[in-house]
C-alpha cells in the first residue's frame, strides 16, 4: 500500500485536541498520585493496625497488577455499584492510584530516612505528632523524592495512552479516529508517537529544571 | 462475590495465565537480546553506532508502550511487515523493554571501576577480552536486581496485548467483564494469576542474585 503522509495535514487539528485531552490528564493523574501518594505512604506507616493491613493488601494488589486491567475494573466497578461516572474521569482515578501506589513507595522510604531528631525537635517545640508530621517531617521526605516522583510522571504520561481503551479521546484514540477514515495506521501513529515524544520532552526538560531548584535551595 | 460464578469460569483464566506466561519469558529473551545489543552500541567505539544506540533508547523510551505496538500490528502491513497478534505483542514489547533493558545493562558496566579494564589491559588482554573476562563477569552480578525490576514491569505490560485482541489474561478478563457483568470477579481471578507469576519470578531472581553474589 506505501506510505502517503499527505493525508496527515488534515487531520492535524484532532490529534492536536487529543495531544490536549493527553496533556490534561496527565497533569490531573499528576496530582492526583503525588497528594495520594503522600496520604498512602502517612497510611501505611502511622494509621492503626485494622487500617494497615487491609491497606497494605490493597497496595500490594495494585503494585502486582496490569494498569490496564485496573482501568477496566474502576470503568466497569463502579457503574456496577452505581456511580457511572465519565471516561475521562474514570481515567484520572485509575491512573492517579495506580501511580499514587508508587509514589507512596517512595515518599514512605523518604519519611522513615528524615533524621528523627526532626521529629524529637518539633515535639520538644510543642508541635502534635500530627502537626510535626505535616509541617516538619513530610514535607522533607518529599523534596528528597521529587526527582524519582518525576520520573512516574514521565511513566504516567506515557501510560496515559491506555486509557484510550476505555474510550477517553486523548492522543491515541484521536490517531484511531483518524486512522478510521483514512486506513492509513502507520502515518497517524508515527504523527502521534512524535506528538507523545515532545510532550516527553517538555516534561524531562520541567524535571530537570525542578530538580536544579532542589538542589539550589538545600 | 459470586464464588460458583468464579469456579465456573477459572479454567479459561488458566488458560490465558499460560499465554500471559508464554509472552512473559519470549518478551525478556528479546528484551535481553534487544538490552544487550543497545548497551553495546552506546558503548561502542564508533559515534554512528553510539548515536543509534542513543536513538533507539530514546523512542522507544520516549513515546507508549501500546503506539509502538500498534504501529507494528497494525501499521506493519503497510511496510510490508505482515505479523499475526502473538507475534506482533512479542516484538512489540521486547523491542520496547529491550530500550530499558538496554540502559540497566549499560549502568551496569559503566559502574564497574575503570581501573579493573586498565588493569585487564596491562596484563596484556585486548579490550574485548578485558570486557569478557574482566567487566562483563563483574557487571553481570549488578545487573540482575534491575534487570528483574525490568522484567516485573514486562510481565505486567503483556496486558497490553490485550489491545490487539491477545486472548492473555486481561483479554480474558475484559471478555467475562463484558459478558457477565462482575468486574470484581474477574479483577480478583486474574489479578491472583498475575501475583502467582510477578511473585515466581521475583523469586527466582532474588535466588539468582543470591547465587552470583560473591561475598
Amino acid at each position: 500500500m506505501g506510505l502517503d503522509f499527505s493525508v496527515v495535514p488534515k487531520y492535524l487539528d484532532v490529534i492536536f485536541l487529543g495531544a490536549l485531552w493527553t496533556i490534561a490528564i496527565t497533569v490531573a493523574a499528576a496530582l492526583l498520585s503525588f497528594v495520594g501518594g503522600i496520604l498512602f505512604a502517612v497510611i501505611a506507616l502511622y494509621a492503626p493496625r485494622a487500617v494497615r493491613i487491609p491497606f497494605r493488601a490493597f497496595e500490594w494488589l495494585f503494585m502486582g497488577t496490569p494498569l490496564l486491567l485496573q482501568l477496566f475494573l474502576i470503568y466497569f466497578g463502579l457503574v456496577q455499584i452505581g456511580i457511572d461516572l465519565p471516561a475521562f474521569v474514570a481515567g484520572v482515578i485509575g491512573l492517579g492510584l495506580h501511580f499514587a501506589v508508587y509514589n507512596s513507595e517512595l515518599i514512605q522510604t523518604a519519611i522513615l530516612a528524615v533524621d528523627r531528631g526532626q521529629m524529637e525537635a518539633a515535639r520538644t517545640l510543642g508541635l502534635s505528632r500530627t502537626q510535626a508530621l505535616r509541617k516538619v517531617v513530610v514535607p522533607q521526605a518529599v523534596r528528597d523524592v521529587i526527582p524519582p516522583i518525576g520520573n512516574n510522571m514521565i511513566a504516567l504520561l506515557k501510560d496515559s495512552a491506555l486509557v484510550s481503551v476505555i474510550g477517553v479521546a486523548e492522543l491515541t484514540l484521536s490517531a484511531q479516529l483518524a486512522i478510521g477514515r483514512t486506513y492509513r495506521p502507520f502515518e497517524f501513529y508515527v504523527v502521534a508517537a512524535l506528538f507523545y515524544y515532545v510532550i516527553n520532552l517538555a516534561m524531562e526538560a520541567v524535571l530537570r529544571r525542578v530538580e536544579r531548584r532542589i538542589q539550589a535551595s538545600r | 462475590m459470586d464464588f460458583e460464578l468464579i469456579l465456573k469460569v477459572y479454567p479459561y483464566f488458566i488458560e490465558a495465565a499460560w499465554v500471559t506466561l508464554q509472552l512473559s519469558v519470549l518478551t525478556t529473551i528479546l528484551g535481553l537480546v534487544c538490552g544487550s545489543l543497545g548497551a553495546a552500541a552506546r558503548l561502542s567505539r564508533l559515534a554512528v553506532f553510539r548515536f543509534l544506540g542513543a536513538a533507539y533508547v530514546s523512542f522507544f523510551r520516549g513515546t507508549p508502550a501500546l503506539i509502538q505496538l500498534f504501529l507494528l500490528y497494525f501499521g506493519g502491513p503497510q511496510v510490508g511487515i505482515q505479523l499475526d497478534a502473538f507475534e506482533a505483542g512479542v516484538i512489540g514489547l521486547g523491542v520496547n523493554i529491550g530500550a530499558y533493558m538496554t540502559e540497566t545493562i549499560r549502568g551496569a558496566i559503566v559502574a564497574i571501576d575503570k581501573g579493573q579494564r586498565e588493569a585487564g589491559r596491562t596484563l596484556g588482554m585486548s579490550r574485548w577480552q578485558a570486557m569478557r573476562y574482566v567487566i562483563l563477569p563483574q557487571a553481570a552480578r549488578l545487573m540482575i536486581r534491575p534487570l528483574g525490576v525490568n522484567i516485573n514491569a514486562l510481565i505486567k505490560g503483556t496486558a497490553l496485548v490485550a489491545a490487539i485482541s491477545v486472548v492473555e489474561l486481561t483479554y480474558t478478563a475484559q471478555r467475562f467483564i463484558g459478558s457477565t457483568y462482575k468486574p470484581f470477579e474477574m479483577f480478583l481471578i486474574s489479578g491472583v494469576l498475575y501475583m502467582i507469576i510477578i511473585y515466581a519470578t521475583g523469586r527466582g531472581i532474588a535466588w539468582l542474585d543470591r547465587r552470583a553474589r560473591i561475598v
